[in-house]
């Protein structure tokens, strides 16, 4: 019972920063119906831009965890989301109206490139950071087991919850929100009913990219250290999310990525953890079987 | 669009901001390990300075070339060529190469719409219809007269030979993904996956069982095509870009299998000692183990390294025009237009009476057998197979040589191939730049000539044959 409630912490833990990069797959998919492949190193760079404002505070001699993690975050969401925009403006733009792999297609080539840039710029060695939240307090003891929850921890929980909320709320009631819907179900009449669809479709972008540099920001002080390919395997676990909560819906992303990281720490915790990655991908494929839209997806209707 | 030069400037200072908040924090402060735990920072501001400034000039310079000032736009391409190439101390070698490039690129730019013109035009005249025509029919064969007497020219010494090895490999691997992507129109991520398949099989089966090569090479193929099946039967139902994921993910689940089961594939450390293919029984080696005889005793040549090289050479050259000739044919066979007709629209096949997934199905099985063809033959070759060999990295190299080629163009995929593989090569020092470059072309070409290279394509059939032939389409 205590191994069990400290596996289940973790994978809360671990499920809200899938969560959070899952968001970001299943806007752009709804929106242009493609699978933003190079989303994940998005992810990659906003934790690298992280790992970097973190050092940039310690050489400032900012000393208060709460202000460095705040301004880190702030820094991380804004610089990473600029990633986002020249994206799809010059990789995705241009290519609206093309046949339809060629967005996917160059969603690998911007994948990538973004991977070796980092890796040229910053070094193939793994970067360890991000110790900023140290300690933590015991919920409860079982059997002998002491069932901790760390200060870190509460934190990824509490900033996903807060900007999973605060997100939704931006889709449901503000004009942006609404354009952005309009969008989705249908571009040309939005487009007609003067929705600037350019726009709405670059700030999908932005704010996607915005939520994976949080993501990543809590990445790196999860696991405390980073390298240049973390992007790849981040990126199809939290697509893997998108698609078992249903792709193009928000609730659904969060959902799955909660699963996601129940279904990753319970098979390492119980199984073997050389494993738990096969495991995740071969959930990909039965749900993709059994229920192509997901757990709270619509069914598509292909119209000719 | 008429534009004027303030907002021209407007635009390449934008230009540079953006690209200056992009580069700032991941190249500007480069992270180096201090030893034992701690990073400190290696300050590189001053590179991207220059970057940044070698940007806003080139982003004037395309400007004024797209309005069609093409002098100026030369002069500032050459300008900056003559800066990159200058005996300056800039931070870096890299900085040179950017600044030339940058310059190249203007040039390249503004040459673009006269040169396009120009061949437009020499294409369109008599001579030109008559000579392309002509470049056409006997392009392909004299490729094959140079690809057949290539091991015998003076210049192939060792290192050649291995590398054309390896070209054909790829050449091999794309024309056996051109079915799956270019003809079937399904986005293949996990091609490598096939292609390990194949590798290992052919390890295990002749380093446990002593099968040689040439049995192994087909059961290889039926392996790795009832891989592609079993796979492919779920998942073919879904969407393209599903697909693409499952299969990247299929990809990795292989590589992590090969690397932690290790009672079947002995994990990272790889298996060793894998013979390589036989000549008629005869081995290629100075002395034969016992019951068998080298192929010097058996020839009577002396004996010499480059033989097994120049052998290897006409197994792959061989496997690559059984690839090619099968695709040239399948496609005027039912089941070839069938793929073809499902890449344009999935509705009217299934309108038509054409069952989506089956043929699919079809598609993707066949291209995992070419891949496992390569595959045994890739561990024949190095004698040693480890999963670094099978990682997602091969699969884009090998997606992007089809998509740089033209979806569905055989003779864009031999170009691509030795323009990706054999030019890479040559420059190995550039490493992780070359990849970088890889990355950025298949975002260009993309934009810019999504069908490839080559990208005309002979249609496989047309409706009325009389009509089309004379005249151009």
């Amino acid at each position: 019972m205590a191994y069990f409630s400290q596996q289940l912490i973790n994978a809360v833990t671990l499920g809200a920063i899938y969560g959070l990069i899952a968001i970001g797959y299943t806007m752009v998919y709804g929106i242009i119906g493609m699978i933003n492949f190079a989303h994940g190193e998005i992810f990659m760079i906003g934790s690298f831009i992280s790992l970097i404002g973190f050092l940039i505070c310690a050489a400032l001699g900012i000393s208060s965890a709460p202000i460095a993690i705040l301004l880190v975050l702030l820094l991380a969401m804004a610089f990473t989301a600029i990633y986002g925009w020249t994206i799809e403006r010059v990789a995705y733009r241009p290519l609206r109206g093309s046949f339809k792999l060629a967005p996917l297609i160059s969603a690998i080539g911007v994948s990538i490139l973004l991977q070796n840039y980092v890796q040229l710029a910053q070094g193939a060695r793994p970067k360890p950071g991000g110790d900023i939240v140290v300690g933590g307090f015991n919920l409860f003891s079982a059997d002998g087991f002491d069932v901790r929850v760390t200060w870190l921890q509460i934190i990824i929980v509490v900033v996903t919850v807060v900007l999973m909320g605060g997100f939704s709320w931006l889709i449901s009631s503000t004009s942006l929100g609404r354009q952005q819907r309009a969008c989705e179900q249908d571009m040309k009449m939005a487009a007609l009913l003067g929705v600037n669809v350019d726009r709405t479709i670059s700030l999908t972008f932005v704010m996607g990219a915005a939520l994976a540099a949080v993501a990543g920001m809590l990445f790196l002080m999860y696991y405390g250290i980073i390298d240049f390919y973390i992007g790849f395997l981040a990126g199809i676990k939290a697509f893997t999310a998108a698609v078992l909560g249903g792709i193009g819906s928000l609730p659904g992303a969060m959902l799955g990525g909660l699963l996601i990281g129940m279904i990753e720490v319970f098979w390492a915790g119980y199984f073997s953890s050389e494993y738990k990655d096969v495991a995740v991908f071969a959930i990909l494929v039965l749900v993709l079987i059994f229920r192509p839209s997901g757990l709270l997806g619509r069914p598509e209707i292909e119209k000719v | 669009m008429k534009r004027d030069l303030p907002s021209m400037l407007k635009d390449a200072a934008l230009t540079a901001l953006v690209s200056a908040a992009l580069g700032i924090f991941i190249v500007g402060f480069r992270t180096n390990s201090l030893g034992g735990k701690g990073l400190q920072f290696d300050f590189q501001l001053v590179d991207l300075a220059i970057a940044v400034a070698t940007i806003f000039v080139g982003r004037i310079g395309l400007l004024l070339a797209a309005i069609g000032q093409r002098w100026p736009a030369l002069v500032l391409g050459a300008i900056l060529g003559v800066i990159g190439a200058a005996p300056l101390t800039l931070p870096s070698t890299f900085l040179h190469w950017f600044i030339v490039l940058a310059g190249a690129v203007i040039i390249l730019r503004g040459l673009w719409p006269w040169a396009s013109q120009t061949l437009g035009q020499a294409q369109r005249s008599r001579r030109g219809v008559h000579m392309s025509g002509v470049a056409a029919r006997w392009f392909g064969v004299a490729l094959l007269i140079v690809a057949f007497t290539m091991p015998f020219m003076p210049f192939a010494d060792q290192k050649t030979m291995d590398l054309a090895v390896l070209i054909l490999t790829y050449i091999m691997l794309g024309w056996g993904l051109n079915i799956v992507v270019g003809l079937a129109g399904l986005l293949d991520l996990g091609y490598v996956a096939f292609y390990a398949v194949g590798a290992y099989s052919y390890a295990l089966l002749s380093t446990q069982y002593g099968l040689s090569f040439w049995v192994v090479l087909p059961l290889a193929g039926m392996m790795a095509a009832t891989f592609g099946l079993v796979l492919g039967f779920p998942v073919l139902r879904l969407r393209g870009d599903y697909l693409a994921i499952v299969t990247m993910g299929f990809g990795e689940i292989i590589r992590l299998v090969l690397l932690n089961w290790v009672d079947l594939s002995s994990g990272p450390a790889g298996i060793g000692n894998i013979p390589g293919p036989t000549f008629f029984g005869a081995v290629f080696a100075e002395t034969a183990p016992a019951g068998h005889q080298t192929f010097a005793q058996m020839t009577g040549l002396p004996f010499s390294g480059n033989q097994r090289l120049i052998f290897l050479y006409y197994i792959i050259l061989a496997l690559a025009l059984v690839t090619n000739a099968f695709t040239q044919r399948i496609r005027r066979l039912p089941v070839g237009r069938a793929w073809e007709a499902l890449r344009e629209d999935e509705t009217a096949c299934k309108a038509l009476g054409i069952n989506p997934t089956n043929t699919k199905l079809t598609a993707f099985a066949v291209g995992a057998m070419f891949a496992g063809f390569a595959g045994s033959f890739f561990a024949a070759k190095q004698r040693f197979i480890s999963p670094e060999s099978f990682t997602f990295i091969e699969s884009a190299i090998i997606l992007a040589i089809v998509v740089l080629g033209g979806l569905g163009s055989q003779i864009g995929v031999v170009l691509a191939a030795v323009l990706l593989i054999g030019l890479p090569e040559w420059f190995r020092d550039l490493g992780t730049y070359r990849m970088v470059a890889f990355g950025g072309a298949m975002v260009l070409i993309m934009a810019f000539r999504p069908r490839g290279l080559i990208s005309h394509r002979e249609p496989s059939i047309r409706l009325h044959p009389k009509l089309q032939a004379g005249g151009s389409t």
